[in-house]
């Protein structure tokens, strides 16, 4: 009972990390538990409807299709996610004068927000459908009682979404002016984590022979199965033995996201910044 | 837009089947691998087949190998290893780790 719950807990962990860390970034912004709610909700259903086809999935592309679907849902989250960062990041003074102005409640963005809806809903929808894959062949293949089966799913969960809570409420404790730099720094670690995570799926469906190898191993000092392992592999994608291509993915991911803020930040301030004619 | 990304992607996938990857395979079977010792050539990418002859799924993870596909009862996966050194790798089922353990050989 104690193995079914850790695994939902571990299926859970990465999701709720996200959504605690997206959370804590559009803290204050109106409407925005409304849109993160729907994220979660849609990455549900989506989950389900995902395990239920899962079995011809797997078979499509001649055993690949699964990492096909991986490799479409990370990377709309990972596009999601680079766009929100930049976004926040170039308006994130506006944001933080409004706060202070308007009390609590600052008028949200859109696009911004569907963005972040969206990456929290491909999030749910990669662990959500493994999770239930893995339950729904539980609850069919062992003469456990539904009953049983429900306390522990509900337990694992539980233990998953706590950490995300937890760590939003830490969060939330920043003050204004640091929270965007403190939640933005944190969502390169995940965009980069994703960005590595869709390397290894690339390897391991054959699609690129490209970095292989595994640029090198840090398995001594923290294994991927220790607990530590285990958060930090969720919260920053640590992999005691990353393929170089993982390597080079994530590097880039962040980098590209920092070059396009400064990029973006440059032009805004170009464009505010124009010399005014001389009267003569 | 997505429909270019995904002939994209199958094109990769073909491109990628023509070289010839040694092929190996697994069998799940009332959660466990057989064989639990796989021999594999070392420093060449390996293809590897598990079939799930259970009704239940199975996870398909290894830590040592920096691999994990779930399998559907029933299914038919492709995973691609490797290019590894010449040593032992460690994968389990981890839906059913007490059972279901095996060792990837590289020589």
């Amino acid at each position: 009972m104690f193995a079914t719950s850790l695994i939902v807990f571990r299926e859970t962990l990465e999701a709720a990390l996200l959504i605690g860390i997206v959370a804590a970034s559009t803290k204050g912004l109106s409407g925005r538990s409304r849109w993160l709610s729907l994220g979660v909700l849609v990455g549900a259903v989506g989950s389900l409807a995902v395990a239920a086809g899962m079995g011809r999935i797997s078979a499509w592309a001649d055993g690949i299709g699964q990492d096909l679907v991986n490799v479409a849902i990370i990377g709309v989250a990972l596009a999601m996610l680079s766009w929100h960062c930049v976004w926040v990041s170039t308006h994130a003074k506006d944001m933080v004068r409004d706060a202070k102005a308007l009390g609590n409640r600052v008028s949200s963005n859109k696009g911004s927000m569907l963005a972040l809806s969206v990456a929290v809903a491909m999030a749910v929808l990669r662990e959500g459908a493994e999770t239930a894959l893995f339950v729904a062949g539980f609850v069919s293949g062992t003469p456990t009682p539904v009953g049983d089966v429900f306390v522990s799913v509900s337990l694992g969960l539980a233990a998953g979404s706590s950490v995300g809570v937890v760590l939003y409420f830490g969060l939330a404790r920043i003050k204004a002016q640091h929270l965007f730099a403190v939640t933005n720094g944190l969502m390169l670690l995940l965009i980069g984590s994703l960005a590595s995570q869709l390397g290894k799926n690339l390897i391991q469906s054959g699609l690129v022979s490209q970095g292989m190898t595994p640029l090198w191993s840090t398995e001594a000092w923290l294994s991927n199965e220790s607990a530590l392992g285990v958060f930090f592999h969720a919260l920053a994608g640590y992999d005691a033995n990353p393929a170089a291509l993982q390597v080079w993915l994530y590097a880039a991911s962040i980098g590209l996201v920092w070059w396009a803020t400064r990029y973006v930040t440059q032009q805004r301030d170009a464009a505010v910044k124009l010399p005014t004619p001389v009267q003569i | 837009m997505k429909k270019t990304l995904f002939a994209a992607l199958i094109c990769c996938a073909a491109l990628g089947a023509h070289a010839a990857d040694k092929e190996v395979s697994l069998v799940i079977k009332n959660h466990r691998f057989e064989p639990a010792e796989l021999k594999v050539p070392a420093n060449e990418r390996v293809r590897l087949t598990v079939h799930n002859q259970d009704s239940t799924p199975e996870e398909f993870e290894s830590h040592a190998l920096n691999r994990e596909k779930v399998i559907p009862g029933g299914a038919k996966v492709v995973i691609f290893i490797g290019p590894l050194k010449a040593g032992s790798y460690a994968f389990e089922g981890e839906f059913n780790a007490s059972t279901a353990r095996g060792v990837v050989i590289a020589e």
